[in-house]
């Protein structure tokens, strides 16, 4: 990849400054999807330790607080350190391409916005070799108890300020590039979607994520400073924390998953060689779904003891949100329907995400019925509902995505048969993994422990093996990127993929420095 | 007893209460709602994955919208939650009732335990995860968890209902948040730090129902059962005298002098049952996380400061107060034991004498 900078005017410095000081939002594209990658790597690396501490009962691999540390810190690492990145890598990448034109709108705030993540995530990494070790109260910092965190919490209360920055800098940008350098022509309602799920995203970051550093500042202050926001004995409320988190944790929940949406939305008619079905409704899908993300905090806690009013109000908007994401469900199909299908691994990938997404939706759905959550709250039910929506939800669509426009980025091929071979591995093994955890839940396995009843023991060894051989599998994934990063590889021409439709696949694969430096003309 | 045969158990219990069998019932009409719309949904992607591909010389047709369709899919799921929502509200309606009962118990969630309080009856007592668990969780224990009876879901001190009473439940918690749950009663609550939350069940069968923690609440999580022996009005009424009983008793040897061996014997119980989470079996804690005892400045210091650490905690950290939590005697008790074991040699002992007058 250093070599196609080189050939173009305004060539980006090359070696470390070209990374450092980049302002061309395809190096930054890069780094922050291989920032994404080695996160994956290391939230992945701490769900290996859970996993094996819970092949089997007792306690084998790590002592409670290690294991309380390890469940915290794959959280805070994969939701604000792998996703949320690897979604913003993508943006930069391919919002240019795909709305014509030559950058982002703001190239040195997007320089910046990356560039403070590896120094957030080194703060709340450094709290492993801190006396005390890494925050342990749960990725929620749910008061009192993460007021017991040694000297790593004002570390990570700091580290969620910096990751929030980023993400609102991030934001403004994807809009600000969006709203005023669209190519003539390409009116809001001709946006691929890919963009559109982008801006509605970008919205919500600007919304939600001022929220959380509000109320992470709040527990800094409620613990040096003498504050009792959330402490009853001074006239707090330890529950008003959790509903001002959740209020910005349910619209993060969307933003996690809504540009998943618009990549699928992209390959899935890519390989049935036929127009997205309904894309208006797609669009106002997307905006109802986010408008929702408002208003349905407190399911997350049905438990909190709220008021009969309050409990119907959050059950009757959370299970409202099965209609918009039903229509986009059924507009995917829709798409494939009568269609002309071949299975390249980003289409595998697309259409194991919309099976597993809608069972991790029905789940949801379940979930949303406030009498039985009383049964699932803080249960495995809970944790395979999460997995089914974030893992074979987003980073199933990441995956996807990264098949998709690899070849497109780089100038060369992926390998179509280690790409099959990593698709079918990880699709049976995280099922293996996250299924049974269903079970565990219905069967009274609560979440957050590290050692368990023995009746319990089965679909854990299962749960536990998956765990193994899809962590295992994600090492092919990295072999095959790099290998394709490193230019080997059959070449790709610039439409790569028969069906694919959009303006980033007029470019030469791979593409142009400034990506339009002319704005291209719409048919 | 050895049972290591790998149980798979799949669904909810249908429990014991009119609230976990309308949670059962609820469940159920969600869960095959779910696998009816997943077989509609997975077969249409099966369909055109079969039929649909290029291989097979499937022409791709070039619709992309449909109004009435879209229309209808939009409508029709709106009505199924609508429909949905009716059962799911009465069974909502019906758990919140927590008017007219018989029995009213405290739930105080602490960590890593919790307390029950009969309000009516006047006494309660502390539940804490049986010993045979807790030596068996620890690491390196040797011991096979298989061996041990209810692993993890037995506790010294269960909880007794009468069958057949509304028992409401008040939940509140001493420390940090945690959550009171047993899944044959269908009920959860979270146990608040400075709030009450109330819930109910009327149990219909005697028998035992276990459950478990489920608000993280620290090291000790996992390790905080619940165990529930619901049984016949008479051997209740049996039960509440007995531990009347046991409580008038209690009171009154409490200001009688120990000797050591006694208050050692005493000490040593209370330590695992109380301390042994966090400051570990041989005193030497858990580095930079929770201080060891052995060879502390604090055991082998003064007295004074020993008590007072004991008694009001150390704010700021996870040593909380056990003066609210423990009797004067469990205090002098454990004082004694944690001075003069795992070579400390402060050699001086305490009575409950001396605890009594520390309280102020």
């Amino acid at each position: 990849m250093t070599d196609i900078a080189l050939d173009h005017h305004h060539a980006a410095p090359s070696g470390l400054q070209r990374w450092l000081f980049s302002t061309n939002h395809k190096d930054i594209g890069t780094l922050y999807l291989c920032f994404s990658a080695l996160m994956f790597l290391t939230g992945g690396s701490f769900a290996m330790v859970i996993r094996a501490e819970l092949f089997q009962p007792g306690l084998q691999v790590v002592e409670p607080m290690t294991f309380n540390q390890m469940t915290t810190m794959h959280a805070l690492v994969m939701i604000f350190g792998a996703v949320m990145p690897a979604f913003v890598g993508l943006a930069n990448w391919m919002i240019p391409m795909m709305i014509g034109a030559p950058d982002m709108a703001l190239p040195r705030l997007n320089n910046w916005s990356f560039w403070i993540l590896p120094f957030a995530f080194a703060m709340l990494l450094a709290t492993w070799f801190m006396p005390g070790g890494p925050p342990s109260g749960g990725w929620t910092m749910y008061p009192p108890l993460v007021l017991q965190t040694g000297m790593a919490f004002p570390f990570l209360i700091f580290a969620i300020h910096l990751m929030g920055i980023s993400s609102v800098m991030g934001a403004i940008n994807v809009i600000t590039t969006v709203f005023n350098m669209r190519a003539p022509g390409m009116t809001f309602f001709k946006l691929p979607m890919f963009v559109w799920t982008w801006i509605i995203t970008a919205f919500l970051l600007i919304a939600a994520m001022p929220v959380l550093a509000g109320v992470v500042t709040m527990l800094l202050t409620d613990k040096y400073f003498g504050t009792s926001f959330f402490d009853a004995a001074g006239g707090g409320d330890p529950v008003m924390f959790q509903h001002v988190f959740w209020f910005f944790g349910h619209p993060e929940v969307y933003i996690m998953i809504l540009p998943a949406f618009g990549i699928v939305s992209h390959i899935v008619p890519a390989f049935a060689r036929k127009p997205l079905f309904g894309y208006r409704s797609m669009v106002y899908a997307v905006g109802a779904i986010a408008a929702l993300s408002f208003i349905v905090w407190a399911h997350h806690m049905f438990t909190v003891g709220m008021p009969l009013a309050g409990e119907l109000f959050f059950m009757y908007s959370t299970i409202l949100i099965a209609v918009p994401t039903g229509v986009k469900v059924f507009n995917w199909v829709a798409t494939m329907w009568r269609g002309s299908l071949t299975f390249e691994t980003p289409m595998l990938w697309a259409l194991s995400f919309i099976v597993l997404f809608t069972i991790g939706g029905f789940s949801g759905l379940m979930l949303g019925l406030a009498p039985v959550d009383f049964q699932y709250q803080d249960t495995y039910f809970v944790v395979a509902h999460f997995h089914y929506v974030l893992v074979t939800g987003a980073v199933f669509a990441i995956i996807a995505g990264v098949y998709f426009w690899l070849p497109k980025w780089t100038g060369v091929m992926y390998d179509e048969r280690l790409g099959k071979l990593h698709f079918w591995l990880s699709a049976i093994s995280v099922n293996m993994l996250f299924f049974p955890q269903h079970f565990l839940g219905l069967a009274g396995m609560p979440r957050r422990i590290p050692d368990y009843a023995t009746q319990f023991t089965g679909w854990n060894m299962v749960s536990s093996v998956g765990g193994f051989v899809f962590g295992a599998s994600q090492l092919i994934f990295l072999y095959i990127v790099l290998r394709a990063m490193s230019g080997k590889g059959q070449p790709a021409s610039g439409q790569v993929w028969e069906g694919a439709e959009g303006l980033e696949w007029t470019l030469s694969s791979p593409p142009p420095h400034h990506s339009f430096s002319e704005p291209p003309k719409l048919h | 007893m050895s049972d290591t045969s790998l149980s798979f158990p799949l669904n909810l219990p249908r429990g014991v209460t009119s609230i976990s069998r309308d949670a059962y019932d609820l469940h159920m009409i969600a869960l095959w709602l779910c696998v009816a719309i997943g077989i509609i949904v997975f077969g249409a992607i099966l369909w055109v994955v079969i039929y649909h591909r290029k291989s097979r010389g499937a022409v791709a047709a070039s619709f992309h919208d449909h109004t009435p369709l879209e229309i209808a899919w939009t409508l029709v799921p709106f009505l199924i939650l609508v429909a949905l929502a009716f059962p799911a509200t009465s069974a909502l309606m019906r758990g919140a009732d927590t008017s007219a009962a018989d029995v009213t118990i405290r739930i105080t969630g602490q960590q890593w335990r919790w307390r029950y309080d009969y309000v009516n009856e006047g006494f309660g007592f502390l539940s804490s995860l049986d010993a045979k668990s807790a030596e068996a969780s620890r690491r390196d224990s040797g011991i096979d968890p298989h061996t041990v009876k209810n692993y993890l879901l037995e506790v010294d001190n269960p909880l007794v209902v009468p069958v057949g009473k509304k028992i409401r439940f008040l939940a509140t918690a001493s420390d940090v948040i945690h959550s009171w749950w047993i899944p044959d009663l269908g009920v959860k609550k979270d146990a608040i730090p400075g709030f009450i939350n109330e819930m109910w069940a009327r149990v219909d069968e005697p028998g035992t129902y276990r459950g478990q923690c489920t608000e993280l609440c620290g090291v000790g999580h996992g390790f905080m059962p619940i165990v529930m022996v619901a049984m016949d009005e008479a051997d209740y009424q049996k039960w509440v005298a007995t531990k009347k009983t046991a409580q008038a008793t209690a009171a009154a040897s409490a200001g009688r002098t120990y000797t050591r061996e006694e208050m050692m014997t005493q000490g040593k119980a209370v330590y695992e049952r109380m301390c042994v989470a966090c400051h570990q079996p041989g005193g030497e804690g858990i580095p930079n996380v929770f201080k060891p005892l052995k060879a502390s400045p604090v055991a082998n210091g003064p007295l004074a400061a020993h008590l007072d650490t004991v008694m009001n905690g150390k704010t700021g950290t996870a040593m909380q107060a056990f003066a609210g939590q423990l009797s004067d005697l469990e205090i002098a008790a454990v004082i004694t034991y944690e001075r003069n074991s795992w070579g400390n040699s402060a050699g001086d002992m305490v009575q409950s004498a001396q605890v009594k007058s520390a309280r102020k």
